[in-house]
């Protein structure tokens, strides 16, 4: 029997990558441990290794095919004894429709098309960005990486530290390039020691520079939460306001993929319980960029809660030589009549998925992205409740004590006459993350969810 | 899986020790002596303070060395004393029997350059770096005066001025801190190093090793000084410490020791002046054990009864480290009657900053909400 050759998942997130190279060609002998090609994927380039001996018989994809989707056929090999040259192509139901070689196609449109079409488009531009300013697709990744790279580029205190951060390129991409403009000075890779390295970017802080210390995950921090809190978070007050720390901690929070309990967890209630930090969990490369900039500028120590699967999404990014955003300050994504839904972070794109559905039903949805989650913008998140007299929270994280939690505390202590229905919050099951598929799905929030809580609060159904 | 580049190119390279790269290259080229000691660089430090070990002070600076160590005495004794008519609150850690450190430490690093950090035992540091005791006793009593506004009290003092970073509340958290301010000095090139203070107790926390070793690695101009006060509270080093050398705990990370008497001020200068020496070098950080002891308990709660009296007393008689140098002034022939006016001066001044500290007003009700943030968000 023939063997198909699969595009393999060489991430936790990878749905689709580029076959850069092929390493053999049809009819070479391989055997188990032979690289058999490079797979290109938004955050690194893999080898992917052959398992199986055998004879190569046909190669299904081309060199240099971008968006070529986890488990597409792209190779078959002949076993012994089978004529590798007879080998037949799979049924073309496999056959990845949108794959075409990049010469052929405009590569950088064509992903990002793909990439945009997952995310729902906000209805309502943001008013910090001037009418009229030319906007390009970014990832959000490539936003923070920018963001960056223009504060080091306008200030000399600014530096990057974590694992992984330099020499590898970031764990997830985030600091690629850095290491090459800024040189090692500027861009610092640590040993596998949290709650030291947290320690010494405070500490640096404190000295007079601006450091931007990134954890591979926001799981890890656990293990230096001491300094974010303890050392950063409280000295300012405890010196009567003498010494300060603009310290930015950032990496992604929440679940990724399929990571389990000890890698999928939504920080962003910890750190918004604690007077002194800044908190932001920004959805869009917007955002994502313009808070960036305006956290390592900041003059407190921030906590900037990204997420993995954020990372590779595309989004309208405005072109501005200084693309700075208020700290602080909620942006409503959709103006509606009918329900506020309250959301940051990764929840911000399900909620607009839901709003989208929704109104076909005839509810039209106000989102508000929270952007900033210390300190919270009561204001903007009053105001909606004010108009829609609905309201419910969007949170992927665990319900108690949650970002969702405060939200309904303040409508209820500042909303109370405005409010036609209970607030819900639409939160992760009270479990820690699975990793079965399944229980996974089961256990994250969805659009679905929100649906059905906002109908709710809507007395509809 | 994609594997990172060589670990040994890039930034390693930028940041190669040349205290080890000195070592290898005298392996090859000399096979005798202290060179052909592929760990020479872990004891040539102490080697260097043992030939001569004590400072040559003249008399005028062992006189400052004296006047800053009994007022460090007499406001560690007033301050116990407040604390019992109940002007201060919370954790008191008083510093008596420790003073030598402080001062030796102080007297050897270089003003307007240097930094300082160290953790809740804090008072004897800021006088030490010439902070007025007035403003200190004031934290203390919890007054707008004090250094904090009263809002850090004992353990959380800062003097960003005098460059003294705190005063810092979680035991072992200025640790790498205290990194974090070495690794601003090298980043601004700007010759300073950062003392780092923590105690025998302290020295158990896991920040202190992730901290060797990344200073030791990047070569981060700073010293590690462990005050050996003998009890981590009321555990005594033997009792919670598998390596009760101090000055050893830094080999493992290639930080040379140090071994020095902390209740002597000019053993405790000599050898920062040698420590500091090296470090100025680029030659990265040095881990000093300073012996000593403190007579009170670990807080004013403490009843030390983990000890015996006759213990105490017998440091007392035999180590004090203000009668050690009151006996050198003595034989330079300083009289005692310029001493016992010192000693009244300073005991003047003490009442005077416990006057200040009981008398002014607490804190306007306005400076609970002002210094949580810098910004307006």
């Amino acid at each position: 029997m023939a063997i198909e050759l699969k595009m393999p998942a060489l991430s936790p997130t990878m749905e689709e990558g580029t076959l850069a190279k092929w390493l053999v060609k049809e009819g070479d002998e391989i055997s188990s441990g032979d690289i058999l090609a490079e797979i290109e994927t938004d955050k690194a380039t893999m080898e992917f290794e052959a398992v199986d001996e055998g004879t190569v018989g046909k190669l299904l994809v081309d060199e240099g095919t971008e968006n070529v989707k986890v488990g597409t056929v792209i190779a078959m090999l002949a076993e012994e004894g089978e004529d590798a040259s007879s080998l037949e192509a799979p049924s073309a139901s496999s056959e990845p429709t949108e794959s075409k070689p990049a010469d052929e196609e405009k590569p950088a449109a064509s992903s990002a098309e793909i990439m945009t079409q997952e995310q729902p488009k906000p209805k309502k531009a943001d008013p910090e960005i001037p009418e009229g300013t030319n906007m390009v697709k970014a990832t959000v990744r490539e936003a923070l990486r920018d963001a960056m790279a223009e504060e080091m580029r306008l200030d000399e205190r600014v530096f990057v530290m974590g694992e992984e951060v330099a020499e590898y390129q970031g764990a997830y991409k985030v600091t690629q390039g850095l290491l090459d403009e800024f040189g090692p000075k500027r861009v610092i890779d640590t040993p596998i020691t949290e709650y030291g390295f947290a320690g010494i970017g405070t500490g640096a802080a404190m000295g007079g520079l601006r450091p931007v210390v990134e954890f591979m995950t926001f799981n890890f921090a656990m293990q230096a939460i001491d300094h974010i809190i303890n050392s950063a978070a409280k000295t300012n007050y405890m010196s009567g306001g003498q010494m300060r720390c603009p310290v930015v901690f950032r990496g992604p929070n929440g679940a990724a993929s399929r990571v389990a309990a000890q890698h999928s967890q939504n920080y962003a209630p910890w750190y918004s319980a604690v007077p002194g930090l800044i908190v932001i969990a920004p959805y869009d490369a917007s955002d994502a960029k313009g808070l960036l900039k305006a956290a390592i500028r900041c003059e407190d120590p921030v906590v900037f809660l990204e997420n993995e699967l954020l990372y590779g999404k595309s989004f309208e990014l405005a072109q501005l030589d200084d693309h700075v955003l208020p700290i602080g300050k909620a942006r409503i994504m959709r103006e509606g009549s009918d329900v506020t839904i309250v959301s940051y972070s990764i929840g911000v794109g399900l909620a607009l998925e839901a709003a989208e559905k929704l109104a076909e039903e005839g509810i039209d949805a106000e989102i508000i992205d929270l952007r900033t989650i210390r300190p919270l913008d009561r204001e903007t998140v009053l105001e909606s409740l004010a108009k829609t007299n609905r309201l419910i929270v969007a949170e992927e994280g665990f319900p108690q004590c949650s970002v969702a939690a405060e939200i309904q505390a303040i409508c209820m202590e500042d909303g109370f006459d405005n409010l036609d229905a209970p607030v819900l919050r639409v939160c992760n099951e009270d479990v820690p993350l699975p990793y079965a598929a399944n229980l996974e799905k089961m256990a994250l929030i969805d659009s679905d969810r929100i649906i059905a809580a906002a109908k709710k609060v809507c007395y509809v159904d | 899986m994609a594997k990172p580049a060589s670990a040994n190119s890039g930034s390693g390279k930028r940041r190669a020790s040349p205290r080890k790269s000195t070592a290898k290259t005298e392996s090859s080229a000399n096979s005798q002596g202290a060179a052909q000691d592929e760990n020479f660089a872990l004891h040539s430090l102490q080697e260097e303070f043992e030939k001569n070990k004590r400072y040559k002070a003249s008399e005028e600076e062992l006189l400052t060395f004296y006047e800053q160590m009994l007022l460090i005495r007499r406001f560690e004794e007033r301050a116990g004393q407040l604390y019992g008519l109940g002007y201060i609150g919370g954790f008191c850690h008083l510093y008596i029997g420790q003073e030598a450190v402080a001062v030796g430490v102080q007297s050897a690093l270089e003003e307007g350059k240097d930094s300082v950090i160290t953790g809740y035992r804090d008072h004897g540091h800021m006088l030490a770096y010439g902070i007025d005791p007035k403003i200190i006793m004031a934290e203390l009593t919890g007054r707008q005066a004090g250094i904090s506004h009263g809002k850090g009290g004992s353990m959380h003092m800062f003097s960003t001025e005098k460059a003294f970073y705190g005063g810092h509340g979680i035991v072992g958290a200025q640790v790498p801190l205290g990194a974090g301010l070495a690794l601003s000095h090298q980043y601004k090139d700007d010759g300073g190093i950062c003392a780092t203070y923590f105690g025998d107790g302290a020295a158990n926390q896991g920040q202190v090793y992730e901290t060797f070793n990344m200073a030791s690695l990047w070569n981060l101009p700073m010293i590690f000084i462990v005050e050996n006060n003998q009890y981590a509270m009321g555990t005594s080093v033997k009792r919670s410490s598998a390596e009760t050398e101090f000055y050893r705990r830094g080999t493992a990370f290639r930080i040379p020791g140090m071994k020095v008497n902390g209740m002597d001020v000019l053993e405790v200068h000599q050898a920062v002046h040698v420590a500091a020496d090296h470090v100025r070098k680029g030659m990265g950080p040095v881990l000093m054990e300073l012996e000593t002891y403190r007579y009170r308990g670990h807080s004013m709660s403490d009843p030390a009864k983990y000890r015996s009296r006759e213990e105490v007393q017998n440091v007392r008689e035999h180590s004090d480290p203000i009668e050690h140098i009151k006996k050198d002034l003595m034989e330079m022939g300083v009289s005692e009657d310029k001493l016992k006016q010192l000693d009244k001066d300073i005991r003047a001044k003490v009442a005077d900053a416990a006057d200040f500290a009981e008398n002014s007003p607490e804190p306007e009700a306005s400076e609970l909400y002002t210094d949580v943030l810098v910004g307006n968000y």
